[in-house]
């Protein structure tokens, strides 16, 4: 991964609707939060509109620690998308 | 101590006898099984999803914090992935303890918060139909007993 790119990841139904479990997406200059980084995801296709478009229903990680929209994002990390846990 | 997420079964009695110890004088098992009967519809299996690495994480973590408000002598956490059909045992919690009342407690507290934080996934089968599981506010409201 070039030191300008971020992984992103979908897990359970958003995996479903935006047809990827990880793509690598070079990061714009203006987006340096979760809450930036989300309408620009939206445009990929429209699974990824769908996915994202009810952001209330969805839980994000950033290096594998639970964030929200104000959430930093730097070159690197790994942001994970995905709806509330259903485990146990 | 020891979290462990894997496909593989787990026996109940083995993971409890691997707890004992000369200052262990409880020992509490939580173990959550595939119910086949769910919202009046018959639930032929489910497939668990997780984030490797994420997952582990929370856990490790869920358990830190049950450690620092009883004194726990062991945990063992244990989380099945993969397609599990009606009547598999999903998840076991294993807390030791000197009295039972640090084990009991423990054991719900770190049930209630891998419910809620843990990222794991369930979707179930109903003959072809696979739909994901909901979160459930009660869940949610549960943890809230520990606030």
């Amino acid at each position: 991964m070039s030191d300008t790119t971020i992984n992103v990841l979908y897990f359970a139904w958003m995996r479903e609707h935006t047809g990827t479990a990880s793509e690598q997406i070079s990061l714009p200059d203006d987006v340096r939060n979760v809450a930036a980084l989300v309408p620009f995801l939206a445009k990929r296709s429209d699974g990824h509109a769908l996915a994202l478009k009810n952001m209330k229903a969805v839980r994000v990680a950033v290096n594998r620690t639970y964030g929200d929209l104000d959430s930093a994002i730097a070159p690197n990390d790994e942001i994970a998308f995905f709806p509330p846990v259903t485990g146990g | 101590m020891a979290v462990r997420v894997q496909s593989e079964d787990f026996d109940v009695g083995a993971e409890s006898r691997a707890l004992q110890g000369p200052a262990v004088g409880a020992i509490a098992l939580f173990v959550g099984t595939v119910r086949s009967l769910s919202d009046d519809d018959d639930v032929t299996a489910m497939t668990l999803e997780h984030y490797p690495g994420m997952t582990e994480q929370e856990i490790t973590r869920i358990e830190t914090e049950a450690r620092n408000r009883w004194p726990l002598i062991d945990v063992t956490i244990i989380h099945r992935i993969g397609r599990l059909v009606a009547g598999e045992q999903i998840v076991l919690v294993a807390v030791s303890s000197a009295h039972r009342q640090a084990a009991f407690d423990a054991a719900q507290y770190i049930m209630d918060f891998l419910k809620t934080d843990a990222p794991f996934w369930k979707a179930e089968e109903r003959g072809d139909t696979i739909t994901w599981v909901d979160a459930r506010q009660s869940d949610n409201d549960a943890h809230k007993r520990w606030d």
